[in-house]
């Protein structure tokens, strides 16, 4: 019972972790068609805003006080990071790209090679500085009325926008460079999120100890489902998405916008990515390769799950967490010591964290002999999609 | 129709006088230092056919070519560590020793014969391939489902060789430079010299190899499904069966390439499957020119020329051309360097530039200058 809970445990740890990774692929891949290999690296910006948060709370005397509460604060930020970098992405790279996934596919590649090279030679500071640069240039405009913004008056309000927003960049560069000198240098090298205290330990029930990081992975993942099927069922935005996922030219000609969709349903994945950055943060050191761990895992659970359905995602993260824990802690030779030798070795054969992926991807790529769109398909009447 | 009578043909012909030109004159020119990367290149080159193959003509994306390049490579260490492990204890290569080994695993037994090995570099990595691919097209998983799942199948390989110590020495791969062949070490000079030729020549009879599979109907129904699987479907071919033939000889090519590699490089290790690695092989197809044979082996070489170079010169900056090349090619460049020449790109830019005028169009041939249509 006792081994039965843990494992359990365990595996839900390890699936949450895909999960909140993969929520955002889910979205972006599922509602509009994009594979996203920089969803990693938006990742990894998340992870990387955690850590420039919790440098920034340690040093700024007025911060202090509230150093405990960093992390909700992280989530926040990682959010609009990843958020900004990914509308930016879609703005420049993946809107000439629509239609045709594979060259998506290899566009972000070089987007995401661009960004792990861009936290290693650039310091942390002014890459901050450049992502404020970049949030209010793109979002400042939304607060000015259209009839300001239209026109040749209107071309020269943007321009004095970016100008702000470049001199508010440089100003937030130069004042983290002094304050936090960690950030002032560019390194290559991995850096370490510590946990605030009330974060460390664990929990002791029925006789296990459940670490505490572990459960806020899981309860950062619950909320973050919870809001995003809100958002996509009760909000007038979410019906929109939705509506553009089922048909686009139709909801064109219905006066939804669908540029707007798109980018939003952008943003919120990328955005999405970076909350799954402040997790990733917590279980490990963060590094510029980061992100790279996890998104082919990603993949598979999305593919795995079927394709735009949330709850396949759901399903299939669990399931491939808890086989995880099953397969790579040897799970079944605790459970059952005399089963017959040759299947004892081979179990035992896997019993290692990286040959239980590989017999995780087997099984996969076996399972879609059977389902090849995976648990949950999209139902329609495509013949080819 | 003499092959020599289109333009495209005249571009063809120059590139071509130019590589074997350089291939003829390289051996004397450069120091064996560069020679041995020009060889790696040449090398990588076929794989790069391969891909070509499957993605230029046949359209499937795949991000696995590292498997079948790897495989190649292990197949060709083996033997060699084989063939030059008799002085060690129990006659078995020395990196057993250290993780207590003493018996051959018996996949090892038959890499003693070369000429199993000559055939297993390029037949194991097909049959693989074969295998993966028919699996994968049977249920009709294509594009990015195939794109995806090549890309797992990467890993799995990869997880699997870089765990197993006990097997193939793990994630510290087999080194082959120190190894003996003809009573030579692989690594000394003279034998490098002769594998830059095998690898050119392989290069040149993978070229023909290609084009002759490109060339007549089999090539047709490749393009065919690359633009309308399931119209060729309707007209009454089956696409999974040439999928998987087409996808099984990219693979053998790829086993090929792998093991030239390897014997010039010295090492083969799981860093061959590594994610990275088997998109910068669709890179190189997509910059060269993808659906073009020739860009394809331009591709390879040239892109990784220029990437020891940079790397040389400026470490950190090939991240950012290469990601930057990766974002140009797809979004300004689709047809590739060489696609791009053909179909007249060069002129468009003189044209842009302002260096040359523009054509006299039709309809203006037709209006004089008061402008009114002449009769």
């Amino acid at each position: 019972m006792q081994l039965l809970l843990e494992s359990l445990f365990n595996g839900v740890a390890i699936g949450s972790v895909l999960l909140v990774a993969a929520l955002g692929l889910a979205i972006v891949f599922g509602l509009m068609g994009v594979i996203n290999l920089a969803h990693g690296e938006l990742m990894m910006l998340g992870a990387y805003s955690t850590y420039i948060t919790q440098l920034i709370f340690k040093q700024v005397s007025f911060l202090k006080p509230f150093y405990d509460s960093y992390v909700i604060v992280a989530i926040g930020i990682a959010f609009l990071v990843s958020g900004t970098v990914g509308i930016l992405l879609e703005r420049t790279v993946i809107r000439r790209l629509y239609g045709s996934p594979l060259e998506t596919l290899l566009a972000t590649w070089g987007v995401s090679l661009i960004l792990q090279q861009f936290v290693r030679s650039v310091p942390l500071a002014y890459a901050s500085g450049l992502v404020i640069t970049l949030f209010f240039g793109l979002f400042s405009p939304l607060f000015i009325s259209d009839d300001l913004l239209s026109g040749a008056k209107g071309k020269i309000i943007r321009a004095t926008t970016w100008g702000f927003s470049a001199l508010l960049g440089v100003a937030t560069g130069g004042i983290l460079s002094s304050l936090v000198s960690k950030l002032s240098r560019a390194s290559a090298r991995n850096v370490d999120v510590t946990a605030p205290s009330w974060m460390r330990g664990g929990i002791d029930f029925l006789g296990i100890t459940f670490p505490k990081t572990r459960l806020l992975i899981i309860l950062i993942t619950l909320i973050s489902v919870l809001v995003v099927i809100f958002f996509l069922d009760k909000t007038a935005w979410g019906i929109r998405i939705r509506a553009v996922t089922q048909n686009r030219p139709m909801s064109d000609c219905l006066g939804i916008s669908t540029e707007t969709v798109d980018i939003i349903t952008f943003g919120i994945g990328s955005g999405l990515a970076g909350v799954a950055g402040v997790a990733v943060s917590l279980l490990g050191s963060v590094g510029p390769n980061v992100g790279g761990n996890y998104i082919v895992g990603c993949f598979m659970v999305v593919v795995l799950g079927g394709v735009g359905n949330l709850l396949g995602t759901i399903l299939a993260s669990f399931s491939i967490g808890i086989m995880t824990d099953l397969i790579g802690a040897g799970r079944l030779l605790t459970i059952w010591p005399e089963m017959p030798s040759p299947l004892y070795s081979t179990i035992d054969f896997f019993a290692t964290t990286s040959m239980a992926r590989v017999m995780i991807f087997a099984l996969i790529v076996i399972f879609l002999q059977f389902r090849p769109t995976g648990m949950f398909p999209q139902k329609g009447r495509m013949v080819e999609s | 129709m003499s092959i020599f009578s289109t333009k495209k043909s005249w571009i063809n012909l120059t590139i071509w006088v130019l590589i074997i030109a350089l291939i003829i004159a390289a051996p004397s020119v450069l120091p064996v230092f560069r020679l041995n990367l020009l060889g790696r290149y040449l090398s990588l080159a076929i794989v790069a056919l391969g891909v070509d193959l499957i993605w230029g003509f046949t359209g499937m994306l795949s991000l696995g070519q590292g498997i079948f390049f790897a495989l190649g490579g292990y197949c060709a260490a083996m033997f060699l560590q084989l063939n030059s492990s008799g002085g060690f204890p129990n006659g078995i290569p020395e990196f057993f020793g250290l993780y207590g080994v003493e018996n051959l695993p018996f996949f090892w037994e038959p890499f003693k014969s070369s000429i199993f090995t000559l055939i297993s570099i390029w037949f194991l990595p097909a049959i693989i391939a074969g295998l993966l691919g028919y699996l994968v097209f049977r249920n009709r998983i294509k594009g990015v489902y195939f794109s995806i799942l090549t890309q797992a199948a990467l890993l799995v390989f990869f997880n699997f060789f870089n765990g197993q110590q006990k097997l193939i020495n793990g994630t510290n791969g087999l080194k082959t430079d120190v190894t003996q062949l003809f009573g030579q070490m692989v690594g000394s000079e003279i034998m490098q010299r002769w594998f830059f030729w095998i690898s050119a020549i392989l290069v040149i009879l993978a070229w023909f190899f290609a084009r002759w599979i490109v060339r007549d109907r089999f090539g047709n129904i490749l393009i065919g499904i690359r633009d309308d699987e399931a119209r060729v479907r309707f007209t009454g071919y089956n696409p999974v069966i040439f999928k998987t033939i087409i996808f099984s000889i990219a693979g053998g090519l790829a086993g090929i390439s792998g093991a030239l590699y390897t014997v010039q490089s010295g090492i083969v290790s799981p860093q061959f499957m590594t994610v990275p690695f088997s998109i910068e092989m669709v890179i190189w197809v997509a910059v060269g020119g993808r659906g073009t044979l020739l860009g394809a082996i331009l591709g390879a070489v040239l892109i990784n020329y220029a990437k020891s170079l940079v790397s040389e010169a400026l470490p950190a900056s090939w991240m950012f051309i290469q990601g930057g090349l990766f974002i140009l090619v797809v979004t300004a460049l689709p047809e590739g360097v060489l696609g791009w020449i053909r179909k007249g790109g060069p002129k468009k830019l003189l044209f842009l530039i302002g260096i040359n005028k523009k054509l006299e169009t039709y309809p203006s041939l037709e209006v004089n200058e008061q402008g009114e249509v002449k009769s």
